[in-house]
């Protein structure tokens, strides 16, 4: 069985479909790559395995667990982590606080110890921060531990995004375009980082990318959507070579 | 010691060698001996003041604890309150009704904690699924019905007519002078601030930051904004409510007109003078508006009557005041202080760039 299998799923806003009965399953250890053009649906996906959207029909199945009986906030829980297109992280607070939020799912201490701040939530503290300490080291955080997000620059605060969800030590992670803003430098680092993460760390990776040399370099598999419908689905060079595929991002030929 | 407090000044550098360090109150030998200075001679200013000005401090420590109940909720939860007045109101009552019972101080207080604590709970149910303006007006429509309560309530307020408090009894002593609530409601703020200092280095008070910066991803995290906003709520009513115990104390006379709307108003404007989002901001913001008051009301004595008889006055520079601060510096007085401190520690290498703010990136607003 695959480690996450998407059956038939739909949601529309109005009267757009921006999820037409889209079906495909990710293999544990493997990265997945979602690619279409811009609105084709991709992140709508992502916000759907979240629950952040209830979608109109599906089934989202994840390692045995039915998703939809879930809700957003159990999602992590369960072992699915995501970044988020346009960055979503606490502005002021430090990178450190930031990661630690990361831990909340490991967290076990009622809240009076926590008021009391009692020797086991000392304990328990030191090590989410040598977790987090960990992550800091994998992604070369170390010289930023201590500042605030919102003076930090969009390609640290990319990577800052990317460690958060690290820290919950998913199973699966979901990126949303991880190269977007970067230039090309912090590209190639991203592309480095997603293949030692699926090798080192054992996590399997979905991500939405349009920057096709990294999804070339780090997918096993790719999906292309076009307004909500899926094109076709598998390797790298089959899906970038698919007609219907050119035909979405260049346009039809006369 | 000289030599001690002279390197307190400089520029330090923080070799840290263990994570403990990063879990501690006090980071350095510094922090240690000016908070523990400062406390020690906050316990000492009654030895220097005489009667008056003690219950002005008196009245800067309760304003001190009521912004720490705010801003566990306004600054670290990011959730609005334009009705914390309420909750001084139901901790004033509460306590002046179980003193008038006879019972002590001990039973007093907690009960002042507890039902302010029920009354935030109230709130906080249906307050978890607003934000922002809806929020604040939700709480602003709370403190009016609690307002309305407290004067229609005669048997146990006294109503529009008002309530005389006795003064607190601690084991059966009774506290008369000034300086004796002075010092307890210090002590008691001392706790308090603790408490908190606590929740924000602890996993709650991540998820408080958490929830108040981007709900969405803290959902994806794992956080539940619902259980964080409540207990946001509670934490932020009992303390508030405590304050309005003393609050009771300090007044003497309670009458439902206190608990007005201009309360929750100062009460907001304090902690954001002071800092949103920082414990020192509360205390900054407690001590700028308590000598303001208390300045106002002296220059009203020696101005001529023309100018210090006019009504409205003190709205008038309480406005001014929150306006500049707003343009100026929205990080408040801590935020100021941050920086003077800074160009000190860095002194001949200092940036006026150093905390320009950095353009903020756009937000996924459309999945709230």
């Amino acid at each position: 069985m695959s480690l996450l299998e998407i059956e038939n799923l739909s949601i529309s806003f109005g009267g757009v479909k921006a999820v037409d009965e889209v079906s495909f399953a990710v293999e544990e250890g493997s990265v997945y790559a979602l690619i279409g053009p811009n609105g084709a649906g991709k992140s709508t996906i992502f916000n759907l395995l979240s629950r952040f959207y209830e979608p109109l029909s599906g089934n989202l199945n994840f390692a045995g667990n039915d998703l939809l009986g879930l809700e957003a906030k159990d999602i992590a829980r369960l072992g699915i982590a995501r970044t988020f297109q346009n960055l979503e992280l606490f502005e002021h607070a430090s990178v450190l606080q930031n990661l630690l939020v990361g831990r909340h799912v490991h967290n076990t201490q009622s809240w009076w110890r926590q008021v009391l701040f009692t020797g086991r939530v000392v304990e328990a503290e030191l090590e989410h921060r040598a977790k987090v300490e960990e992550v800091i080291d994998f992604l070369e955080l170390a010289h930023y531990r201590n500042q605030v997000i919102s003076g930090l620059p969009y390609g640290v605060r990319k990577k800052v995004e990317l460690a958060r969800a690290l820290c919950v030590e998913p199973k699966l992670l979901l990126l949303d375009e991880p190269s977007s803003g970067l230039n090309p430098e912090e590209t190639e680092e991203m592309g480095y980082w997603i293949e030692d993460i699926r090798r080192d760390l054992n996590m399997t990776v979905i991500l939405i990318e349009h920057d096709m040399s990294l999804v070339k370099e780090v997918s096993d598999r790719v999906l292309a959507i076009v307004n909500g419908k899926v094109v076709t689905e598998g390797s790298h060079s089959f899906v970038q070579s698919h007609p219907d595929v050119v035909s979405a991002y260049l346009g039809d030929v006369q | 010691m000289l030599k001690f407090i002279e390197r307190s000044f400089d520029m330090r550098i923080l070799f840290k060698t263990n994570y403990n360090q990063d879990l501690n109150l006090a980071k350095h030998g510094g922090h240690r001996f000016w908070y523990g200075l400062l406390v020690l001679i906050l316990f000492a200013t009654p030895l220097m003041l005489d009667g008056y000005y003690i219950g002005e401090a008196t009245r800067v420590l309760i304003y001190a604890m009521a912004g720490l109940g705010l801003m566990v909720l306004t600054g670290f939860t990011g959730q609005a309150s334009l009705g914390h007045a309420a909750f001084l109101a139901i901790g004033a009552y509460t306590n002046a009704w179980f003193l008038a019972q006879g019972f002590s101080s001990l039973v007093a207080l907690p009960m002042a904690a507890l039902l302010s604590m029920i009354g935030g709970l109230l709130v906080a149910i249906p307050a978890t699924r607003m934000s922002g303006i809806y929020l604040a007006i939700a709480t602003l429509a709370f403190a009016i019905i609690v307002e309305d309560f407290a004067g229609h309530l005669t048997s146990i307020t006294g109503g529009n007519r008002g309530m005389m408090v006795d003064v607190p009894m601690l084991f059966g002593y009774k506290i008369w002078q000034s300086w004796e609530l002075y010092l307890f409601v210090l002590s008691i703020l001392v706790i308090a601030t603790l408490l908190v200092l606590n929740i924000l280095r602890s996993p709650l008070g991540r998820a408080m930051i958490a929830v108040r910066d981007s709900e969405i991803s803290s959902k994806a995290l794992g956080v539940n904004p619902m259980k964080i906003k409540v207990f946001a709520f509670t934490v932020s009513a009992a303390i508030t409510g405590l304050a309005g115990a003393f609050l009771a104390h300090y007044m003497l006379y309670l009458t439902p007109q206190i608990f007005g709307i201009l309360l929750s108003i100062q009460l907001l404007l304090m902690i954001v003078l002071g800092g949103l989002g920082t414990v020192h901001g509360v205390f900054f913001g407690a001590v700028l508006i308590g000598v303001l008051e208390t300045g106002i009301s002296i220059s009203k004595d020696v101005l001529p009557s023309s100018i210090g008889g006019l009504p409205g006055i003190e709205p008038f520079i309480f406005g001014v005041i929150l306006i500049s601060v707003i343009a100026f510096e929205p990080t408040g007085i801590y935020g100021r202080w941050i920086k003077i401190r800074s160009y000190m520690e860095f002194f001949p290498i200092y940036r006026r760039k150093s905390f320009k703010r950095q353009r903020a990136y756009l937000k996924t607003e459309r999945l709230r």
